[in-house]
């Protein structure tokens, strides 16, 4: 136990879970007092001892069921049988025409029969019945074979395409409206229809547990782990963001924009010395027999810097201008203004969409689909854009203003138009250029960002949040 | 030592029978803080049942709640411990010419002259106690050492008297609402508990417990427009302490079954934001 206990937290840090010796030691001793059969119980033991930062938790939960999804009641097998075995007594069930666990006697039932069963459950939210079903369901479908180098996904498409759970939906809503006699009104339609999703929702995920079980016991439980590895939320790259970790992203933005607006508002009361603190003056006073020694001092508050963001919305860096302006938006409290600017090779001010809406998605989607920021081929052209900027909104640059110039500064061989930057500097109180690119890639090809750093006031790599993050913070 | 908790189901179990509902992760923390003896972190969205948990295992245990409210500016003379220095400056005063200054810091650094706050109160109690570290986020990061010791040793140490030690070991539970990341050392002295919104069985419990007079019917509609109205995209979800006012609401209006209207006409109480309103009111199809 202890061994795999070890193994476990070593996969976690490989994730990138700072787990200290501490934690370590409080882990061992928190199994000691709860099960392992009471799974749930057992894992959120663990995560209490390991993971002290809720946006860790997907990742933990990744490994904890590739490390521990071959232990637990319901898969009938104790704690120390070892995966060889396990696979071995899977393919013997198999053969002798029998699922192990709660699957028990599905075998014989027809693609009819089992959907019929797996509609039930899914009308009844039945758990235990929708994962004898799961089973029964990669059995049948997925085709999985030992030593296969197939990836898990690859069979979790094949076993879904069998089940057709769109379909299955669509039934389920019927169902609902037949149970009701007739109609359902356009609220209990809604609420039906996210009620089914849900219970479908759950099934899938007995699916993939399931696979994921079964590619355990074949592959092991280290080069599962390992396949599996993903980066941290504040370690996804911009530039390279899957959908779903883009999601994850933006979910991870709302608590981050709150700390920061926080610790920015509690940065700027402590700044300078203010008026005499006089209850806390006495307080001090104390060690000193009563003599007033160590005077102690109230904050008064900094003004805020005036925001300018001007942003390349184009191809592989959209993703992170709209990510960057998400944040300043979250944020805006912390600037007396903030004024944003994008372009690809033309340029346009999309201020007003923040201004109109509460949203930010709104607007952010508005900044997608309605700003002008095409002028010949919708190929950045850097030096187009600051000029057209420099033109028409140079003049509103003054000494408070700080200009926040974002994009790869892949130029696709234009004229830089550098002066402008030049210029901006002149006028501004400062001038950062923030870059999603590696550093290793700067200033190759038609990347220029060194000409224009030249004329800033630093250039900053900000390829993941955690790098937006502080530099944002050193910014407000 | 002897146990609170024979097992996570019996800590499951005692909470709902002073009306709070805990899912496994809940119940099996508590659990483990006692067997542990360690601190409980526990953070979440607003409005989670998070400062109601310390409450409510007070409540279960019969034992003595100790607060301390957390907030900016927080120090140690109002969590730890304060010279009464009223006291002292009169003590200092009076004897200014008989005692020599020895005698009279002696003196003053004396029991007598202690004012025990929260903290010191907690470890110091005769009687069980739960203490609630609220909001624990609000201080300042130089702030939270002053809870390191008494989080790890369960001790005060104050330099004038020497340290005291705990009489026994309270559970502790400190809360966040996550507006700043908390340092490591004050992390790794605590469980972790990341209380989420409830699933909709769950809040459908919370809000039959919670609320007087409702049917089954209506706990249950309620727990699914809320959980519909999560999975939108807001500047602010519904909480459950909303979830209940809400409920709250439907029933004094005598209402049994929601339909569009009257959701669309009470839906201020769920959602704060009039973006937010107008989101929900056209996704659940209840808009005029
Ligand atoms: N699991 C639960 N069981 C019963 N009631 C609950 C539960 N969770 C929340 N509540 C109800 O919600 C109310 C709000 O909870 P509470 O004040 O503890 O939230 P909180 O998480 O501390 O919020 P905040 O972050 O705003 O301080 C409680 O008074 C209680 O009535
Ligand atoms: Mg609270």
């Amino acid at each position: 136990m202890l061994d795999l206990l070890s193994g476990f937290i070593t996969e976690l840090r490989n994730a990138g879970l700072p787990v200290s010796l501490t934690e370590n030691l409080d882990a061992m001793e928190a199994i000691k007092h709860i099960p392992m059969e009471d799974r749930d119980a057992f894992k959120y033991a663990l995560a209490a001892t390991l993971v002290k930062n809720n946006s860790h938790w997907r990742s933990f939960e990744t490994v904890f069921e590739v490390y521990f999804s071959l232990r637990g009641p319901e898969y009938a097998i104790d704690g120390d049988v070892d995966a060889d075995e396990f696979w071995r007594e899977m393919q013997e069930q198999q053969r002798q025409g029998e699922g192990n666990g709660g699957s028990g006697g599905m075998e014989g039932l027809s693609p009819e029969e089992l959907m019929k069963i797996l509609m039930k459950a899914l009308m009844a939210g039945d758990q235990a019945m929708m994962r004898a079903l799961a089973r029964q369901a990669v059995q049948r479908f997925a085709g999985m074979e030992p030593g296969r180098p197939v990836g898990g996904t690859y069979y979790l498409y094949r076993t879904l395409r069998n089940l057709d759970l769109e379909a299955m939906l669509e039934k389920l809503m019927e169902i609902s409206r037949q149970e009701v006699s007739g109609e359902l009104t356009a609220l209990e339609e809604r609420l039906e229809r996210d009620e089914h999703e849900d219970q479908i929702e759950k099934f899938k995920q007995e699916i993939e547990a399931e696979i994921r079980r079964r590619l355990v016991a074949d592959r092991g439980v280290e080069a599962m782990a390992k396949t599996l590895r993903k980066p941290l939320p504040e370690d996804v790259e911009f530039m390279h963001a899957s959908r779903d970790e883009m999601q994850s992203l933006k979910k991870a933005l709302q608590p981050l924009t709150r700390k920061l607006a926080a610790r920015l508002a509690r940065k700027r009361r402590h700044g300078r010395k203010g008026p005499l603190d006089f209850r806390s003056t006495v307080r001090h006073s104390l060690s000193y027999g009563g003599v007033p020694a160590d005077p102690q001092f109230k904050y008064p508050r900094p003004a805020k810097p005036e925001l300018m963001v001007v942003a390349d919305i184009s191809g592989s860096v959209a993703a992170f201008a709209r990510f960057t302006l998400m944040l300043v938006y979250a944020i805006q409290g912390q600037f007396s203004k903030v004024r944003s600017f994008v372009f690809i090779d033309g340029l346009d001010e999309v201020t007003e969409y923040f201004k109109n809406t509460e949203d930010i998605s709104v607007a952010i989607h508005r900044v997608n689909t309605e700003a002008d920021v095409i002028w010949v081929d919708g190929h950045s052209d850097y030096g187009h854009a600051f000029e057209v900027f420099w033109n028409k909104f140079g003049k509103e640059i003054g000494p408070k203003t700080t200009v926040l110039l974002l994009g790869d500064a892949r130029n696709n061989y234009h004229a830089s138009g550098s002066w402008v930057v030049k210029e901006m500097r002149q006028k501004a109180r400062h001038v950062y250029w923030l870059n999603p690119e590696p550093k290793s890639y700067w200033n190759t090809g038609d990347s220029i960002v060194g000409e224009y750093g030249t004329f800033t006031d630093g250039v900053y790599e900000c390829r993941n949040m955690r790098q937006l993050e502080a530099f944002v913070e050193k910014l407000a | 030592m002897t146990h609170r908790f024979d097992s996570v189901q019996i800590v499951r179990e005692g909470l709902k029978n002073v009306h709070y509902l805990a899912d496994d992760g809940i119940a099996g923390v508590v659990f483990l803080a006692d067997r542990l003896a360690k601190p409980v972190l526990v953070e979440g969205p607003a409005g989670t049942g998070k400062t109601q948990l310390a409450k409510s295992v007070a409540d279960f245990l019969g034992a003595r709640l100790i607060r301390l409210q957390c907030y900016e500016g927080l120090d140690e003379s109002k969590a730890l411990y304060e010279w009464n220095y009223k006291k002292q400056l009169l003590r200092i005063q009076a004897d200014r010419k008989s005692d020599s200054w020895e005698d009279v810091h002696d003196d003053i650094f004396g029991e007598d002259f202690l004012l025990t706050r929260p903290l010191l109160e907690a470890i110091t109690s005769e009687d069980p106690v739960v203490l609630l570290i609220d909001e624990v986020d609000r201080v300042e990061v130089e702030t939270e050492a002053l809870l390191l010791e008494i989080l790890s040793e369960y001790q005060v140490s104050i330099p004038e008297l020497g340290t005291i030690q705990a009489k026994q070991i309270p559970l502790v539970f400190l809360t966040s609402n996550n507006t700043r990341e908390l340092s490591e050392a004050l992390k790794r002295r605590c469980l972790f508990l990341h209380v989420d919104y409830p699933d909709m069985e769950r809040e459908k419990e919370i809000v039959l417990t919670r609320v007087e007079g409702i049917t089954e019917n209506l706990a249950d509609q309620i727990a699914r427009i809320v959980r519909s109205i999560r999975q939108l995209d807001l500047k602010k979800a519904p909480s459950v302490s909303e979830t209940i006012d809400w409920a709250r609401t439907l029933v004094l209006l005598g209402i049994e079954h929601i339909e569009a209207e009257q959701a669309k006409e009470t839906l201020h109480i769920l959602l704060k934001y009039q973006t937010d309103i107008a989101k929900a009111a056209k996704e659940l199809s209840i808009e005029k």
